[in-house]
């Protein structure tokens, strides 16, 4: 009789299963942005749902840093969701290589992107697109516009004001110059080497040369960035050695520090933090008058499980993702992650049109590891973190940082042996 | 003629729970990932490699040099447990095995608690303690005018490895402590007595007397810290991230072999390396028990009370 009655409710919840899906199709949404889980509950779900019932939307994120792996075990084990977030370039590439992600080309809604908002998702050759793409990130300085008042320090427009601001700031003693520590290391290579380099190697010039062969990350314009990272150190608090990422974010949003190196994603957070007024300048250039140049970069998709059995109900909603009333949702819900498609999007937080009208003024590029060089090992991408990170520490020169770079990419990366 | 004897069914239906479940959760993921170990994927598919993947990760200099550098940092970490914890711990349940002393059972528990908790809540505690911003290590060094001591020790190369291990020393002395304690106490009066009677007490009768009795104790908890430390992956991973910086300073074993295994950030996991590292770590701890249990288990003298 026992195993009788265990088979029944076995065979009761299955039923009771399939008889919630039979109506309404449910998506999952795999996702690292745990932040936006707010947002996505209370403002993007419902406006989809609300044009198109009988499909019903779940955001599952996990942790960022665990994300990668979380997925790669759950595609795997054929459990993921229908829709994947993607990460730019390799990661998703890998997943689209090895048939965990379909095809995307053909969704109507890819139309409304430039090529180079698609390049993150794309095969080497440009043939297949595998996810919509759904916001990129740009980097600079956020200051605090109080601080700036009460010292009479203007935005620096070059390198040398750049340092007679910090050097201002310094003497008088009332804040830490500038908020960042090396104990995440991502940081300095984000918010540092990436953020300061493209005024350097010129943005997609240098880029592209770097990932033809034609110049190595010995060049000036490659090591110039990590001098400047050198004298960084200078201008940041004490214990910055051990200063985490979100010591550095409260070190700001608190107002003990006038300058921090960030990437655009931070606007949301520090508006609800910070009680003073921000602003923000593009990374300084080297020399006056010279063309500036940001990175713009290509930072989160929207991919379809090629295992997923609701293919049909989920490119409905990739194609809603590629519209313009999700672009404005999006963007302004998220201030600092901004459209990639050719939508017009209006822009409501001041700091957010900051910095995207730096869009006008400079030349966009992507961080320069996260195309191809990051592919094999050791990995470009986190070198640059433990490099730049030494740099600033004062524990291996520009020069030598650099060598051990190249070392490193020449070891695997035919065009640069 | 004698009954045949019968089977004897309940030692196998006794036995085999504990069987099924050690063979399901420890011996069969043990011997996949050594098998796993012998593979790499070449575009897409798996395939046989032999021992292609030691090779890479004793043969080339930059596997190698991450290799030697977390078994170097391993062995220190060990190294510290042993020279701090050891003796402390062996030290505290001295005194508190002391008859005379008020209060044990509350210094017992308070130094026992530390083991119970989460390295998460550890590691994230501690972090701020020493928090050159927030942390009160500094105000309390000011506080009796040494500030000039202080250093943001955990993000230093030179200091942070052993800021670490002695985080985990002050997590896990309880354990030692215990396990000595109780070894201590069942040291039978007679023989203190008689020790007396020949003039041995105080200092001298823990190093003439307490000390030989307790040595297989104290065997059985160096063995346990060289398994725990060389498998330790927790207190790293949540204090400096699966990049156990400052620049690889504090990457042991368990870290090296998590970013490897799993990937971190743009670089992809290799489940194939990943088991090559964990195999390696399994050869390492396994000749280390077996230098215990044949050199040194063997030679201990016990005594039957």
């Amino acid at each position: 009789m026992k195993p009788n009655t265990l088979g029944a409710a076995l065979l009761g919840t299955t039923l009771a299963a399939t008889g919630a899906t039979a109506q309404d199709v449910t998506l999952t949404i795999e996702s690292w942005r745990n932040d936006d889980l707010a947002i996505w509950q209370d403002q993007i779900i419902p406006a989809f749902e609300a044009d198109n019932p009988g499909i019903k939307l779940r955001f599952t994120p996990s942790a960022p840093a665990e994300y990668n792996a979380v997925l790669n075990s759950k595609l795997d084990a054929g459990s993921a969701g229908d829709l994947i977030t993607c990460r730019p370039f390799d990661a998703s590439l890998a997943l689209y290589e090895a048939g965990h992600l379909a095809d995307l080309s053909d969704l109507s809604a890819m139309g409304d992107f430039p090529d180079v908002a698609k390049s993150a998702w794309q095969t080497d050759d440009g043939s297949a697109t595998f996810c919509v793409p759904m916001a990129s990130v740009i980097h600079g300085f956020i200051y605090n516009a109080d601080a700036f008042a009460e010292l009479g320090l203007e935005e620096p427009e070059t390198v040398d004001e750049f340092f007679a601001v910090l050097d201002a700031i310094k003497e008088d003693g009332g804040y830490i110059p500038m908020a960042m520590g090396t104990n995440d290391q991502w940081e300095a290579a984000t918010m540092g080497y990436n953020n300061i380099g493209p005024n350097y190697w010129k943005g997609e010039e240098g880029r592209k040369a770097l990932i033809a062969g034609e110049q190595s990350l010995t060049d000036e314009p490659w090591v110039a960035p990590f001098r400047q990272l050198a004298r960084w150190n200078e201008y940041l608090g004490f214990g910055y050695e051990a200063q985490t990422y979100p010591d550095s974010q409260n070190l700001f949003t608190l107002g003990r520090a006038a300058i921090y190196p960030a990437g655009s994603w931070e606007i949301s957070g520090f508006n609800t933090q910070a009680d003073f007024a921000m602003g923000a300048f593009p990374p300084p250039v080297p020399e006056a008058g010279q063309e500036c140049h940001i990175s713009d970069h290509t930072d989160i998709a929207l991919g379809l499980n090629a295992a997923s059995p609701n293919a049909e109900a989920a490119r409905t909603f990739l194609n809603w993702v590629g519209s313009a009333e999700f672009a404005s949702l999006y963007a302004n819900a998220l201030p600092g992650f901004f459209p990639l498609s050719s939508h017009d999007v209006q822009l409501e937080d001041p700091l957010a049109q900051e910095f995207v009208s730096w869009r006008q003024e400079c030349a966009s590029t992507i961080r320069s590891t996260y195309q191809i060089l990051s592919r094999g090992t050791p990995n470009l991408e986190n070198e640059t973190w433990n490099a730049s990170a030494q740099v600033i520490r004062g524990a291996e020169s520009p020069e030598d940082a650099a060598a051990r770079l190249q070392d490193g990419l020449a070891s695997w990366y035919e065009p640069q042996q | 003629m004698s009954e045949r004897r019968p089977v004897r069914w309940h030692i196998v239906v006794f036995l085999a729970p504990a069987v099924i479940v050690y063979t399901a959760v420890m011996i069969l993921p043990l011997f996949a990932t050594l098998r796993l170990a012998l593979f790499a994927e070449v575009e897409q598919t798996r395939v046989f490699v032999g021992l292609d993947n030691f090779r890479t990760l004793f043969g080339d200099p930059r596997w190698s040099a991450s290799f030697w550098n977390a078994l170097g940092n391993n062995f220190w970490f060990f190294a510290i447990h042993m020279a701090v914890q050891n003796p402390i711990g062996i030290a505290l349940a001295a005194i508190l095995s002391s008859p005379r002393l008020r209060f044990a059972h509350l210094y017992r528990s308070a130094i026992f608690v530390p083991t119970i908790l989460s390295f998460v809540i550890v590691g994230f505690a501690w972090k701020l303690i020493l928090s050159p911003i927030w942390g009160i290590a500094p105000n309390m060094l000011d506080a009796i005018g040494l500030q000039k001591l202080y250093a943001p020790w955990l993000g230093l190369e030179s200091t942070s490895l052993t800021t670490l291990a002695l985080i985990s020393v002050w997590q896990f002395v309880g354990i030692p402590m215990m396990l000595i304690y109780a070894a201590l106490l069942s040291i039978p009066d007679e023989i203190l007595e008689a020790g007396e009677c020949d003039g041995i007490t105080g200092l001298s009768a823990f190093w003439k007397i307490k000390l030989p009795l307790i040595l297989p104790s104290i065997g059985i908890i160096s063995i346990l810290t060289f398994v725990g430390n060389f498998n330790a992956f927790d207190l790293i991973y949540s204090a400096q991230g699966a990049l156990a910086g400052p620049n690889f300073a504090t990457d042991i074993l368990g870290t090296f072999m998590y970013r490897t295994f799993f990937g971190f950030q743009l670089q992809l996991g290799d489940p194939h390396m990943g088991s090559a590292i964990a195999t390696a770590m399994f050869g390492i701890i396994l000749i280390g028990v077996c230098i215990y249990l044949f050199g040194i288990q063997t030679r201990l003298r016990r005594y039957q009370f």
